[in-house]
């Protein structure tokens, strides 16, 4: 049943402007398919190798700065005299080495974090992203510090025909992170699906027997990690392009609760679970604001929060899953069928 | 391949194993050949899975090395041990629970069907090639074990004895060479032993060498090529089964030293 929500939302999703026209309202969905970018690149290490990573917005962060540095260009002296100096390129080739450095960033905290298991990864990411935030807050000749990189262009298309177009309009960027959302979905449904993806399942429910078959955990969680930085560097370089302006502030850690909220509540380890819980807590703010007070509307956020988690304990796709199976009786019974008979003859 | 004699594929070289002050294994050394199938036993707390997990690199010995085809291991893995072709199972039942049968195995044949990440991330002709190779492997092993008409059930829905199986599925995906098997018999009733042991012989004359960990001693006696025996972490005797169950050493161990010496004498309390 629900293999079926991921197509469903792609066609919802990609008539929805047709329809709508309220700039507002189109706004609030391009942040929201921004973040569920994000959802689905921590689920996939989060829901899929069980390991937790409470500094994506790291990446997140530095895929933002990366594409706008590449696109503005700067100047920075380093020490021993050293100067850089970039004019300013196409955001597309921001966009590509937002994509690279931050897959570089998760290779390298992978292979620092990973030789060891348990709270070590949550630590280490957890500092990296407060460390990048840090540096982009004092590291003014490069990032402005908290005035902001400003008057980031947006971001540059090669169309065939039409020569080099720029998305400009809210409509172009909703399709562009419509786009990249859907690919990086195939992505990790491929990924999940494949030899790869059941190196990471066998990791996540029982190490020492995956170990034992010649998993290299290590090795695994690390290409993980990298493809998980690689895809929240794309969401924020789509960001960057699309707000125009970027400051410290987006390495905060309220983004990072924002998307582990997104990939539980949806549930966490489906390749559905972060889009559902993504699409629900970007909007809800959304919805909720016209009908009550600033102050109310984080208590109802947070009240909706705790009644998902306490009645699907295992996130919003889980429980539709068993609902489908308790509501299909005939399929049920052939593969109750076979456990009984083996009771009867052990 | 089936001869007793052949070539040592495994030497345990005086290995030592010390927790702190705790001794597990004071000095073990025996060694396996080719294609034999080597019990060791012992009383429980001698020491014996403790050795399991020296050899397949998942504990570093205090002293000793384990020698597996001549290759040293102290500094190896247990990722990359499995690779070279010792494979093992573990005494508590250890398998996928939450997946089915057939992804278990699927996961075990790890080592088989990698592909480039092109063919990983497209549905292209060789990716798909390698993955009908790796499904179908899968399901020859799960006939060779018995298993084929559970193939789509959860794992941890199926009985005791039927979640070993999967474990010894799970160690044979590997294509190993050499077979640590702990307790595997544990939790199995009369004939799915019976249907085990005809297993284990049908895949030492496939050529992979067994040493296994057991307390079912039926079973010990009538499958094992040699024994060798344990306690308090020391090798106290090693032979064919029919020296081992005569040899007044092993009973002490087992029963206790009056046992050993008289077993005519009048137990004191009725």
């Amino acid at each position: 049943m629900t293999r079926f929500i991921a197509p469903l939302f792609l066609v919802v999703f990609a008539l929805v402007p047709l329809g709508l026209k309220d700039p507002y309202l189109l706004n609030a969905l391009i942040i929201t398919g921004i973040l569920t970018i994000c959802a689905m690149s921590l689920n996939l290490l989060l829901g899929f190798t069980g390991q937790l990573s409470l500094g994506h917005v790291a990446f997140f962060g530095i895929g933002a700065y990366v594409s706008a540095l590449t696109a503005l260009g700067f100047d920075v002296s380093l020490p021993f005299g050293l100067r850089i100096t970039h004019e300013g390129g196409s955001p597309l080739l921001g966009f590509v080495l937002a994509v690279g450095l931050t897959g570089l960033c998760g290779y390298l905290i992978g292979r620092l974090s990973f030789r060891v298991r348990g709270a070590y990864f949550v630590i280490v990411t957890i500092s990296f992203a407060e460390v990048v935030r840090l540096v982009a807050l004092n590291w003014v000749e490069l990032t402005q510090g908290p005035l902001a990189l400003t008057a980031i262009p947006n971001m540059v298309l090669p169309v065939p025909g039409l020569g080099d177009v720029a998305l400009r309009s809210k409509m172009q960027n909703y399709y562009l992170v419509l786009a990249v959302a859907a690919v990086s979905y195939l992505i990790i449904a491929r990924l999940v699906a494949s030899r790869f993806g059941r190196a990471m399942r066998g990791l996540k429910e029982n190490e020492s027997l995956a170990l034992s078959l010649g998993i290299n955990a290590t090795r695994t969680l690390t290409v993980a990690a990298t493809i998980s930085a690689a895809m929240a560097g794309a969401a924020g370089s789509l960001y960057a392009h699309y707000i125009r302006i970027i400051d410290p502030d987006v390495f905060l850690f309220s983004y990072t609760v924002t998307m582990v909220i997104m990939v539980v509540s949806g549930g966490k380890g489906t390749l559905a679970g972060p889009l559902v819980g993504g699409i629900l807590f970007g909007l809800l703010p959304v919805a909720l604001r016209p009908v009550m007070a600033p102050e109310a509307q984080w208590i109802v956020y947070g009240a909706i929060l705790i009644a998902i988690l306490f009645l699907m304990p295992r996130g919003i796709v889980p429980a539709l899953e068993s609902l489908a199976l308790r509501r299909r009786p005939a399929t049920e019974t052939k593969s109750a069928a076979k456990p009984a008979e083996a009771g009867a003859n052990p | 391949m089936n001869h007793p004699a052949g070539t040592a594929i495994l030497n345990v070289e005086h290995v030592g194993m010390r927790f702190g002050g705790l001794t597990a294994i004071a000095d073990l050394h025996f060694d396996v050949h080719d294609g034999e199938i080597v019990s060791l036993i012992g009383p429980n707390g001698a020491g014996k899975t403790t050795a399991f997990n020296i050899m397949t690199g998942f504990l570093k010995p205090t002293q000793g090395r384990v020698l597996f085809r001549g290759q040293d291991l102290s500094q190896t893995r247990p990722n990359e041990i499995a690779r070279l072709g010792l494979a093992r199972t573990f005494q508590r039942t250890s398998v996928f629970a939450d997946d089915t049968v057939r992804d278990n195995v699927l996961i075990g044949l790890h080592r088989h069907g990698d592909v480039a990440l092109l063919d990983r991330l497209f549905p292209t002709p060789r990716g798909r090639r390698a993955e009908a190779a790796v499904r179908e492997r899968a399901d020859a092993i799960l006939d060779l074990v018995g298993l084929a008409a559970r193939a789509d059930e959860k794992a941890g829905s199926l009985s005791y004895g039927e979640q070993r199986l999967v474990g010894f599925a799970l160690a044979l995906a590997v294509e190993p060479k050499m077979l640590l098997l702990d307790e595997p018999v544990s939790g199995m009733n009369a004939s799915e032993t019976q249907g085990f042991v005809r297993l284990i012989r049908k895949v030492r004359d496939e050529g992979v060498t067994i040493l296994l960990v057991e307390h079912d001693m039926p079973m010990v006696m009538e499958v094992s090529d040699r024994i060798v025996c344990l306690n308090y972490g020391r090798l106290i005797a090693e032979g064919p089964p029919a020296a081992i169950r005569a040899d007044p050493k092993v009973i002490e161990a087992y029963l206790g030293k009056s046992a050993a010496k008289l077993e005519h004498k009048e137990p004191v309390h009725a």
